[in-house]
């Protein structure tokens, strides 16, 4: 006897929706509204007191953007979610509704710049603290920690080092100080890792990268897990004692296994209000919907680039979990079973020059800030996503002046690997006529 | 709020407004391995316009302390308990599934206390499938699995829950996994399993009773709804359509406009 639910496939199509409910519609309406009509006075107090479910004003919640929480919810195998209007906000929230002045976090060194910038210089203008540990130091995790710490963060694969942190590992050292560990999921897309799985309590993703697909709609999400008991100590009184803005309600008394996200949505989306559009999480769900069939091309196309670039004479190295000789290449093969992802960075012979002429002269790949778009693209981390850094944090975060950021796409990948000539080629000129 | 029944402490949620004692009392009785939270989308209504609300957490469960009750005679008696426990001399009994056994047990074995009883999801009995007793006692998370697939109606495996955001089944995982399987759902599931009083106990009681059945339960099954509801005299039933035997989250707010009519018809809030 097996559970007859619906598996990743289908909850990618059909999660969060019922169309009966709405028209018969087969497509996942898009409720371009700002509020919604109470029956009475009684109905409205009901929808204000949290007595029942329902949509009150589009900054808190909409129909539409509920069908994408509850689809990734789905997908991750978590209890919630709350989508956001990009993966900053999400994280931004996230971060606001556990924090407060005072409190202190312990973050992964290789993430994405601009969620670093926000962490060392932006979080300790609100009294929020932050110690970095490099991905790879576990134990570093666990000195880090402080009487005020109040989570874990990090990327599972770091941005742009693709040096992974052992998720398990470090999920039981945040589970052993009683906090929880929130992990960027972005690069791996439920496809390929579900981290609450390996421990993680709650999960963010850029929605604008891989589970969208398109490059068209800036969107982000957070993903409850459920399992962390935010009652086990006296450290998120904001989530287990009375709420004087609900009328003395505890969050993790009332709710359990989704008190994280009732209360981002209750007091984040309320007083913040970084709430996503209605047309962008329809978008959104344009792409989930093939999040399967594009991740397989991806990883695939991924792993034939590695091939190619490891081979390549103006390549000086590569840095992808799939290579044998990675350092984490066996903790990939456990936690990222279905593929290492479709991020590559690599050295370019000849360093910043070589790397800058290399970028300008290839015409399939696009030369721009994202990742996890269908199309290939290509960045110089140092001189655009990271370069905010000063000499000292560049280093700490693993990036180098030679370092290519490379998302592959799900072109051809012939067609790839020719740009890619066409730009070493390039790249290799200046030092031929300096030669001469 | 926190109080003591046979010195060990109970849980319950009073929706989200204080306990008031001069306010008439309605307790709720969750099913098999869950807690007080399936209950949110009914207590917080009910609280909010005049009534006392204890959606409970059965010994062992959620946040009460001490073992889970083996029997549904225990269990029932243990209502008794919590009456007497937070001062009240009468109360009225809604369960969901195991929590309607309870319902009718303590209403027949106490039925001065008991002043109008609902029904969601019920059964006279629920025998239960071997393999699924099985799992659960041994601590086999398919068990949660398999109960999360049975206890949703086609349309609720989609999701759709009444709040944004919230996913059904995972959710309804995460409560029944926050204690250990074989604690709290074995120990239940092993309950319902050996309690054959049902029909018997429903023959006894007189007192104003609403079933709440959906045409989609594939754990108590309509035609059982119906069959404890014939028992009963004068006995209210409505069913829900194309909806599975979570009623109360799949079609919460058809639920709960269902209860507000029958509450507030037959133990109105003075």
């Amino acid at each position: 006897m097996d559970p007859k639910t619906y598996k990743f496939d289908t909850l990618s199509l059909h999660a969060g929706y019922q169309p009966e409910k709405n028209a018969g519609s087969r497509q996942v309406p898009i409720y371009q509204t700002t509020s919604y009509l109470f029956d009475d006075v009684d109905h409205a107090a009901a929808l204000f007191n949290l007595e029942r479910g329902g949509h009150i004003y589009s900054r808190i919640s909409n129909p539409t953007v509920a069908v994408l929480e509850e689809r990734v919810a789905a997908l991750e195998g978590g209890t919630a979610a709350i989508a956001t209007s990009s993966g900053m906000s999400a994280i931004f929230l996230a971060v606001m509704t556990l924090c407060e002045a005072g409190d202190h976090l312990v973050v992964s060194s290789q993430l994405y710049g601009g969620t670093v910038n926000l962490f060392r210089l932006t979080l300790p203008k609100f009294g929020i603290n932050c110690t970095f540990v490099k991905p790879r130091d576990t134990e570093g995790f666990k000195n880090a920690i402080q009487e005020n710490t109040k989570a874990i963060f990090g990327e599972l694969v770091g941005n742009p080092g693709n040096e992974l942190m052992n998720m398990p590992e470090i999920a039981k050292i945040a589970h052993d100080a009683g906090i929880p560990l929130m992990v960027d999921s972005t690069y791996q897309t439920p496809y390929l890792c579900k981290p609450f799985e390996h421990g993680a309590d709650i999960v963010i993703h850029s929605l604008t990268k891989w589970m969208a697909g398109h490059g068209s709609s800036m969107a982000g999400i957070i993903v409850e897990g459920g399992k962390f008991n935010w009652m086990q100590n006296d450290k998120f009184p904001s989530l287990t004692k009375e709420y004087e803005g609900y009328h003395g309600l505890s969050f993790a008394e009332e709710f359990g296994p989704v008190a994280f996200t009732m209360k981002a949505r209750a007091e984040g989306m309320r007083d913040f209000g970084p709430c996503l559009s209605p047309q962008n999480a329809w978008n959104v769900m344009q792409g989930i919907e093939t999040l399967s069939v594009r991740m397989e091309k991806h990883c695939s196309n991924a792993e034939k680039m590695v091939e190619f670039l490891l081979n390549h004479e103006s390549v000086a190295w590569v840095s992808h979990a799939s290579v044998p000789d990675h350092p984490d290449h066996e903790l990939a093969k456990k936690l990222l079973p279905n593929g290492a992802g479709s991020m590559i960075a690599f050295g370019i012979k000849g360093g910043k020059e070589a790397g800058e002429a290399f970028i300008n002269n290839v015409k399939l790949a696009s030369h721009l800030a994202n990742v996890g778009d269908t199309r290939t693209l290509v960045i110089h981390p140092a001189s655009a996503t990271h370069s905010q850094m000063d000499e000292a944090t560049l280093k700490f975060a693993g990036l180098s002046h030679d370092m290519i950021r490379l998302s592959v796409g799900i072109e051809d990948i012939e067609d790839i690997k020719n740009d890619f000539e066409n730009g070493f080629k390039a790249a290799q000129k200046p030092k031929l006529v300096a030669n001469k | 709020m926190k109080f003591k029944v046979n010195n060990e402490e109970v849980f319950a949620s009073t929706g989200g407004r204080p306990f008031d004692k001069n306010k008439p009392l309605i307790i709720f009785i969750h099913g098999s391995g869950l807690t007080h939270m399936c209950w949110v989308l009914q207590t917080r209504y009910f609280a909010f316009h005049g009534y006392s609300v204890l959606a409970l957490d059965l010994p062992g469960h959620g946040l009460s302390t001490g073992k889970s009750l083996t029997s549904v005679e225990d269990m029932a008696d243990w209502i008794s308990d919590v009456i007497d426990a937070v001062g009240f001399k009468e109360a009225s009994l809604v369960g969901h599934s195991q929590g309607c056994l309870v319902a009718v047990e303590c209403t027949s074995r106490y039925p001065e206390k008991v002043k109008t009883l609902t029904l969601m999801g019920g059964a006279g009995a629920i025998p239960m499938n071997p393999e699924l007793l099985s799992l659960a006692e041994n601590s086999d998370p398919k068990a949660v699995d398999l109960m999360m697939d049975f206890a949703h109606g086609p349309s609720g495996h989609f999701g759709g829950h009444p709040v944004p955001g919230l996913y059904h089944l995972n959710t309804g995982s995460q409560l029944v996994q926050s204690k250990e399987i074989k604690d709290t759902l074995g120990v239940d599931f092993r309950a319902c399993q050996n309690y054959t009083n049902g029909f018997d106990a429903a023959k006894k009681l007189n007192l104003p009773t609403l079933s709440i059945l959906a045409d989609k339960d594939r754990m108590c099954r309509l035609k059982d709804g119906q069959k404890l509801a014939d028992l009963i005299k004068g006995s209210e039933v409505h069913v829900i359509e194309n909806c599975g035997h979570m009623m109360l989250l799949e079609e919460a707010d058809k639920t709960l406009s269902i209860l507000k009519k029958f509450i507030l018809k037959n133990y109105p809030a003075t």
